[in-house]
């Protein structure tokens, strides 16, 4: 079996779209299971926009494509009466923001650090700093949840933003250096060599080398602070006015007599398509963000 | 393997380089003194890291175990008195969960009472770690599938590559509720099956159907750490594993697998780790009822019922979470402080 099967799969893999001998059940299959993949990953999402546009009398209507179409799930999400959802986002924005500025103007020098400069305790600080990251937030949700309130923080933006710390900053520091350990650090000395002064080597030519490095790190930060729930959930206390949008979602309130899905689904449209953009945008370097961090064995 | 010489070469070469550049370091060291001073100055750019970390890690995570072996503010069983609490309580707290087990009276306890929090707690952990066996079994798998296929595929790998970041980015709390919508005994999941299950009331498929969404939603991004992997096997490795007859599937566990399995490893850890603190997707989807209480949950549940005994209990998990790693990295005799230290020494 084997010997037949040899010769009829190599041409196959050397020669892209093979004009041989009729069909090529190979890439046929393949053609498949990537066609599979790509509805894998979509038709949820699909389901999501179709519902948030549609009459919340048809929620189960299961016609496939766009049908009964309407604004007023927007609306409603939006709505000051029973939603604020515009408030969440923007809450969303200013702890998204924050925690990302944080994390990166301090991460930014320990992962210079750690990726350029020699040291004793270097792999102690880095298994520190991975460690530090694998606590489950309910470990560090409990003493901060009585410390804020001791403090008359529950419900503030503080009280939102400090604890994101927690895993923003680990994410960015080993990004972060495995980014820097990967860059032509050589062509600061060359730089030196050909008589730039070190603030020239470092403006003209590790800036721009490392600007797409702390800019992709930015946004895997952001991302994970715009998704995270858990603490959000608990340190906001049931304040609106502080509450990010993954908050809202989850405590999204029905109007008196109706179950709100495609108005959730509205909302839930509002909040991912700005990560859905960015990803479109960005596609190639989080995929190099993610692999660096996770997977560089 | 003789594949194993290229990448090998290639960073011994970087190690030189690096050693080439701190020779000239130490040379502008004599100059200009840069080379005594660079510990100092690795200690300033860690130290606001370092301190950061402590103050909302290290501290929580210290006063938490502290708050375990104190009292619980309540009316005192003894007395009939309110108890202010925080007196010592040595390791009742841990008795209390471990062995589910609820105070009765001054010095008697018993098995806590069905329903209660305290009742709940083996029952959060069979449930935590079910959903980690069979959702990281299952996206592993399926993920492997994936890359393969996304490793071949010469047209549509672009668009397949942007498609697979999609269910990553959707937050998990808008996955839950998207996922509760689908799994409406009305939504469309029955309607496609043509059933009528009543998905997030009753308990095998509420549990299923936390699986499914969490499979969904993950599967794609195991799929691309694993194709990261794929990628750096060179084709000529398969190439001479097929001039010395190898079929496709003795090519798979001979070739891929072995060269793969450090991604794989580091993929399978990570994963196992966020599943076992699960918090998200069962409190929106289900709110954690009909057993699908994960341990993150009931912490959270225990949170404003007495916050030293929830201390306790999130010591315990995170005690238990650090043990299944440690084990995990045994297993896989994974190198992920070498992953993330690789080149940079």
């Amino acid at each position: 079996m084997t010997t037949t099967m040899l010769p009829a799969k190599k041409p196959a893999d050397v020669v892209p779209h093979a004009v041989r001998h009729g069909f090529n059940w190979g890439n046929f299959g393949t053609g498949v299971v990537m066609v599979l993949i790509f509805v894998w990953c979509l038709a949820p999402f699909y389901w999501m926009m179709i519902l948030a546009f549609r009459s919340n009398n048809y929620t189960f209507a299961t016609d496939p494509w766009f049908s009964h179409v309407t604004l007023e799930n927007f609306r409603y999400a939006f709505n000051t009466q029973y939603n604020t959802f515009g408030r969440s986002l923007l809450n969303s924005l200013i702890i998204g923001g924050s925690v990302t500025i944080l994390s990166m103007i301090i991460g930014v020098f320990a992962g210079y650090a750690l990726a350029r400069l020699v040291f004793r305790g270097k792999g102690f600080v880095l298994a520190a700093i991975l460690g530090a990251s694998m606590f489950p937030g309910v470990a560090i949700l409990t003493p901060l949840f009585q410390l804020f309130s001791s403090f008359g923080w529950l419900g503030t933006f503080q009280a939102l933003i400090l604890p994101q710390i927690s895993f923003s900053l680990p994410l960015a520091v080993y990004t972060l250096t495995s980014f820097f350990a990967d860059m032509p650090w050589d062509l600061e000395e060359a730089a030196r060599v050909d008589g730039a002064t070190p603030g020239q080597a470092f403006r003209l030519v590790i800036l721009p080398l490392a600007a797409p490095a702390i800019f992709t790190t930015a946004i895997l930060v952001f991302i994970a602070s715009w998704n995270e729930f858990l603490l959000s959930s608990v340190l906001s206390n049931g304040n609106n006015k502080v509450a990010p949008s993954t908050v809202a979602i989850a405590f999204f309130t029905a109007g008196p007599h109706i179950v709100p899905y495609t108005q959730t689904m509205a909302a839930g449209l509002v909040v991912t398509v700005p990560l859905i953009l960015v990803v479109l945008l960005f596609q190639r370097r989080i995929v190099s963000g993610l692999t660096a961090g996770g997977v560089k064995g | 393997m003789t594949l194993a010489g290229p990448v090998e070469e290639e960073v011994v070469e970087q190690q030189g380089g690096g050693r080439k550049s701190r020779k000239a370091a130490e040379a502008a060291a004599k100059r200009g003194g840069i080379r005594p001073g660079e510990a100092r100055l690795a200690f300033t750019l860690i130290a606001p890291t370092i301190i950061l970390l402590a103050v909302v890690v290290g501290y929580p995570v210290v006063k938490a175990i502290y708050q375990s072996f104190l009292t619980d503010p309540g009316l005192d069983q003894a007395t009939g008195l309110f108890n202010e609490g925080n007196a010592w309580n040595g390791i009742t707290n841990y008795t209390h969960w471990l062995l589910q087990r609820c105070a009765t009276g001054p010095d008697t306890t018993a098995a806590c009472p069905k329903g209660t929090l305290g009742s709940q707690f083996w029952g959060s952990v069979g449930v935590t770690v079910g959903f980690t066996v069979v959702s990281v079994a299952l996206e592993t798998v399926i993920g492997m599938c994936f890359a393969l296929m996304m490793n071949r595929a010469f047209r549509g790998r672009a668009l397949v590559r942007v498609a697979v970041l999609i269910p990553w980015a959707i937050p998990t709390a808008v996955t839950s509720k998207l996922w509760q919508v689908i799994f409406d005994p009305e939504g469309i999941f029955n309607k496609l099956l043509g059933a009528h299950f009543a998905w997030t009331s009753s308990v095998w498929p509420a549990r299923s159907a936390i699986i499914i969404a969490d499979v969904w939603k993950t599967t794609p991004f195991i799929a691309l750490l694993i194709l990261a992997g794929l990628q750096g096997i060179p084709e000529e490795t398969y190439e001479a594993a097929k001039i010395d007859g190898a079929n496709a599937w003795r090519r798979f566990t001979s070739v891929t697998l072995p060269l793969v399995k450090p991604a794989l490893a580091v993929a399978v850890i990570f994963r196992t780790l966020d599943v076992l603190r699960m918090y998200d997707l069962p409190k929106i989807l289900t709110g954690g009822s009909n057993g699908t209480t994960t341990m993150s949950i009931l912490v959270v549940d225990q949170l404003t019922s007495g916050i030293n005994s929830a201390s306790a209990l999130s010591t315990i998990t995170f005690i238990f979470i650090f043990i299944i790693a440690f084990a995990m990295v045994r297993i896989f005799n994974a190198n992920i402080i070498g992953a993330q230290a690789k080149g940079v020494r």
